[in-house]
Formats: C-alpha cells, sequence, structure tokens
C-alpha cells in the first residue's frame, strides 16, 4: 500500500480529524485554567460518577431477572442501591444545570455542549419514569396507570404503552440508558473540546 | 472588521494562568465517595417494595367495589369504556387548541370492555350449566336486547348485596346478567380473573394493560393510593409508598395539577403536556433566546460561584 493510499483511507482521515479535534492533552488535561476553582464544578463529576453507580447496580440487578429483587434480601439491598444511585445521580444533575445556567456556560461556541445537557436531562428523566412503572409492586401500578393519561393525551400512548412492562423494561434497561450514556459521553466530549467557559469579563471587541 | 461584543454569547480569550488539575484523580475521588454515600444510603433507609395487588385482593376486600366495575364495563360507563384512543373511539379524548391528537393517532391498543374484562375471561372457565346457559343466552341475543338487560340490571344495581360470597341484584328483565355478574366475581376471588386477563395474548405476556385498567376502573386501587399519599393532588406520581423521595424531579410536571387551569380542565393532562414540552423546548434553546440568557449576567449570581477568581481579579 502507498503512502498516498493510507492518507486517504477513511480510517487514517477519521483518526486525523478526531486527534485534531481533541487532542490527548485536551481530552486528559492535567492543568485548568485558574478560574475552574469552584465548589459548583463538583457537581459535573458527581452526576458522572452517580450514572457510574447506576449502571453498575442496574446490571447487578439484571442478573437474576426483574422479579429477583421481590423475593431476596440481597436483590432488595441491590435495589436500594439501584435508588439511591439514582436520587444522587438527579441531585448532582440539577444542581449541576442551574449552576450551568448561572455561569452562561453556554458562552463561546458552547450551546451544542448546553443542549446536550439538557437532552440527557430530559433522556434521565424518561429512564427514570421507565424504572418506577417497571418495578412490578404497588408503585409500578399506581404510577403507570396514572400516567397513562397524560401520555395517551398526546397520541404517543398509543405506542408507548406504560401498561406493558415487557416494553417499559426493554427501554428502562435498554434504549434509554444507551441513549442516556451516547448523549452523556457526547456532552463531556464537547467539555472537553471547548473548554470549561471562563467567567464574566467586561465588554470587549473581538474581530470577526 | 470587527462585531460588537456579546456578553451573553461570547467570550473573551482567557489570558490568565493555570493550575495543576488531576482529572482521573478527580473522577476516582467522585466515584468512591458516590460509592460509599449510595451504600450508606441504601443501609440506612433501604427502598419501599409495597406488593402488587391484584384482582384477587381487590374481589375479596371489597366484592361490591369489583362488581360495580364489572358492571360498569358491560354497561360501558366504566372509564375504559369511555375512554377513546388509544383504547376505543368512544370518545374524541383531549384537545389541545383545536389539536385531537390521541383521536388522531386512533385506536391502536383496541380494547372492548365488555367481551375483554368479562365475556372472555368467563368462556375460559371449566363449564358449568348456568354459566354455559348465561353465555349462551348472551351470544345468541341481539344488540339491543342485551342492552335492555344492562339497562334494567344497571337500574337495579343499587341495591346490589354481597352475602354468602353471592353478588345478589332484585330485578327482572335481565337475562343472564346476575350469572355472568356473580360468575365473574368469584372467578376473581379465586385469583382465575388475574391469570385470564393476562394470558388472552398467548402463553408467554409481559403485558399488563387489561388487569391495570380493570384495576384502575375500580374505586379500590384510587383508595389504597389515596391512603398512601399518592394521588393527583396530593402531588400524584413523583411520591411513592413509604417516605422515600421518589421522582422529585419531576415536580415541576405535577406542580401545575394542582393549580387552575389544568387541575379543573377537562384537558388537563394534554395541557401539562404541552406546557411542559414548550418549556422544555425553551430550556434547550436557552443559549439562543434574548432576555432569558441575560438573567445570569444580570443576577451576578456568577460572582458566588467565581467568587475566588473575583476576588484574585480584586486583588490585582
Amino acid at each position: 500500500m502507498t503512502y498516498t493510499e493510507i492518507e486517504r483511507q477513511w480510517t487514517t482521515r477519521l483518526r486525523r480529524r478526531f486527534v485534531r479535534l481533541l487532542p490527548p492533552e485536551k481530552l486528559l488535561p492535567d492543568t485548568q485554567p485558574t478560574y475552574v476553582s469552584s465548589w459548583i464544578y463538583v457537581f459535573g463529576v458527581t452526576t458522572l460518577a452517580a450514572l457510574a453507580v447506576v449502571i453498575a447496580s442496574g446490571c447487578l440487578l439484571a442478573l437474576r431477572g426483574p422479579q429477583w429483587w421481590h423475593t431476596s434480601s440481597v436483590g432488595h439491598f441491590v435495589n436500594s442501591l439501584h435508588l439511591w444511585s439514582v436520587e444522587i445521580f438527579f441531585f448532582a444533575m440539577v444542581v449541576h444545570l442551574w449552576g450551568k445556567y448561572f455561569m452562561a456556560a453556554w458562552r463561546g461556541g458552547r450551546a451544542l455542549t448546553w443542549m446536550t445537557g439538557v437532552v440527557t436531562f430530559l433522556t434521565s428523566i424518561a429512564a427514570a419514569f421507565t424504572g418506577y412503572v417497571s418495578q412490578s409492586n404497588f408503585d409500578s401500578q399506581w404510577i403507570s396507570t396514572q400516567a397513562k393519561d397524560g401520555i395517551n393525551a398526546t397520541g404517543a400512548g398509543a405506542y408507548f404503552n406504560v401498561l406493558n412492562l415487557g416494553q417499559m423494561l426493554m427501554w428502562h434497561i435498554v434504549l434509554l440508558p444507551l441513549a442516556a450514556i451516547v448523549l452523556t459521553g457526547l456532552h463531556v466530549i464537547l467539555v472537553r473540546v471547548k473548554g470549561v467557559v471562563p467567567p464574566f469579563e467586561e465588554p470587549v471587541k473581538v474581530s470577526q | 472588521m470587527s462585531k460588537r461584543f456579546r456578553p451573553d454569547v461570547d467570550v473573551a480569550p482567557w489570558k490568565g494562568g493555570h493550575s495543576p488539575y488531576d482529572i482521573i484523580k478527580e473522577g476516582t475521588i467522585a466515584l468512591v465517595v458516590v460509592g460509599l454515600l449510595t451504600l450508606i444510603l441504601a443501609v440506612v433507609f433501604g427502598s419501599p417494595d409495597e406488593l402488587a395487588i391484584t384482582i384477587k385482593t381487590w374481589s375479596n376486600a371489597t366484592p361490591l367495589d369489583f362488581a360495580a366495575t364489572a358492571l360498569s364495563e358491560l354497561n360501558l360507563t366504566s372509564g375504559t369504556a369511555q375512554y377513546g384512543a388509544p383504547y376505543n373511539n368512544a370518545s374524541t379524548g383531549q384537545q389541545l387548541g383545536p389539536l385531537q391528537l390521541a383521536k388522531w393517532v386512533g385506536a391502536r391498543i383496541p380494547i372492548n370492555t365488555v367481551n375483554d374484562f368479562v365475556i372472555d375471561p368467563l368462556k375460559s372457565l371449566p363449564a358449568q350449566p348456568d354459566l354455559s346457559t348465561g353465555l349462551k343466552q348472551w351470544s345468541s341475543a341481539s344488540s339491543a336486547t342485551r342492552s335492555h338487560w344492562v339497562s334494567s340490571y344497571t337500574k337495579a344495581s343499587a341495591k346490589m348485596t354481597f352475602v354468602n360470597g353471592q353478588v345478589t341484584v332484585t330485578a327482572s328483565d335481565v337475562g343472564p346478567l346476575p350469572v355472568l355478574i356473580n360468575n365473574l366475581t368469584e372467578m376473581a376471588r379465586s385469583g382465575a380473573l388475574d391469570q385470564a386477563l393476562v394470558t388472552q395474548a398467548g402463553f408467554y405476556t409481559t403485558d399488563f394493560t387489561l388487569p391495570l385498567l380493570f384495576l384502575a376502573d375500580g374505586s379500590y386501587l384510587a383508595s389504597l393510593a389515596d391512603h398512601q399519599h399518592l394521588t393527583g393532588d396530593q402531588w400524584g406520581m413523583m411520591n411513592e409508598t413509604g417516605n422515600y423521595p421518589g421522582q422529585a424531579w419531576l415536580w415541576l410536571y405535577t406542580f401545575w395539577y394542582q393549580i387552575p387551569p389544568f387541575n379543573a380542565s377537562g384537558n388537563g393532562d394534554v395541557l401539562v403536556w404541552g406546557l411542559m414540552m414548550a418549556l422544555s423546548v425553551v430550556l434547550l434553546l436557552v443559549p439562543f433566546i434574548p432576555g432569558l440568557r441575560s438573567i445570569p449576567r444580570k443576577t451576578r449570581i456568577y460572582r458566588v460561584i467565581w467568587r475566588e477568581h473575583y476576588q484574585s481579579v480584586a486583588k490585582e
């Protein structure tokens, strides 16, 4: 294979483009601007850590099937881990979201970072909701029979049937987590590419 | 050529210093701390798991409520019978202004409450002389005759009693209705109706649409939910049984159900959903919405967030 042929390969082009966009020192930085020193930054990484615990505890629950946690004390404990990691996840994500709003973190070409964060938040709400209606206990009976009216009223209930346990469980353990993980990955990559938004400064002229 | 600096959109290049930052160490510490916190919360508080109720428990606890609900499936006055899309075409459903979203999509999960909740389950029972005769009488009757029987039974049902395991209504010209209602109640109390409703689609099933709708048509499920402070006027489905935080992140969605016009409108659900969709789009597009994107700069809360930075700038 000639040098030119290698240069033209899709793989070569994709690698070069990725490295140009996100060189290793940006992907895994060893320094940050001095303004990256505030308690608010804790909540972004806490959200990511909680997501990891949510996924790990969910995988443990999946090992023995959806009824396991009703009949086993170990299973019930794993369910408790799953529940509380979800609560921490949402608490951290909401504080992160409000923090980023008051930092106007979309400035400097970071609008897509903000938008992927919002979509991840909404996707996570859907993921948690499908978890609540998949519990196969009294809570899931009540929540699903109440929630159906809102979803049916939009017309979406014809395709997204919250009373169908199998459908909800599939969305909860496959489709929505996959979407949340991909969106989170995209969000983190955008943060690394664009860097952390600087504090507000006095207005200055920028060249176009 | 230069353009005016827009403080809510642009940033000036950072000309300050940098500090050491170990991203892997930070991530590892966060994972350990969150893992430990999760462990502590799980050990201390656990998680709720209130047993699911069954049609068997419902019909044994309040047999008259069950029998009345079964009758409402026959006389088409139940919530499911009158629902509209996606279950049937009994009503236009909720409207968002001129938009009849549910009706346009149609009855894609078709449910015939007479057959799906009453007649078909009864047909699955082992043959019994009175029930077999009653089912034959029902299936061979004209639609008008059935309606007449149901209407007569419904008029007399206010005096329905449950004595010695039998549902009794003193009425005439009601055809096989007493036999059907009584057998369905017995079937429910034995637990057979729970099975019949989930196995209509075959041996393997994970779809609980029918039993959940039947349960929701009665008042037993709602009374238990009310006791657990889970009903709509008690901030509804964002709660869960026991003293647990539930889906606290749904507070805004649930909030609208507590206030007019949403809590008084027949279109409340679709109005709340429409509003929440609109608010979600606004949140998504905050970076592009003048005014909304200026709030952070004008409120100056960022000075609390970047306190150390502004203190060091002030010193310089």
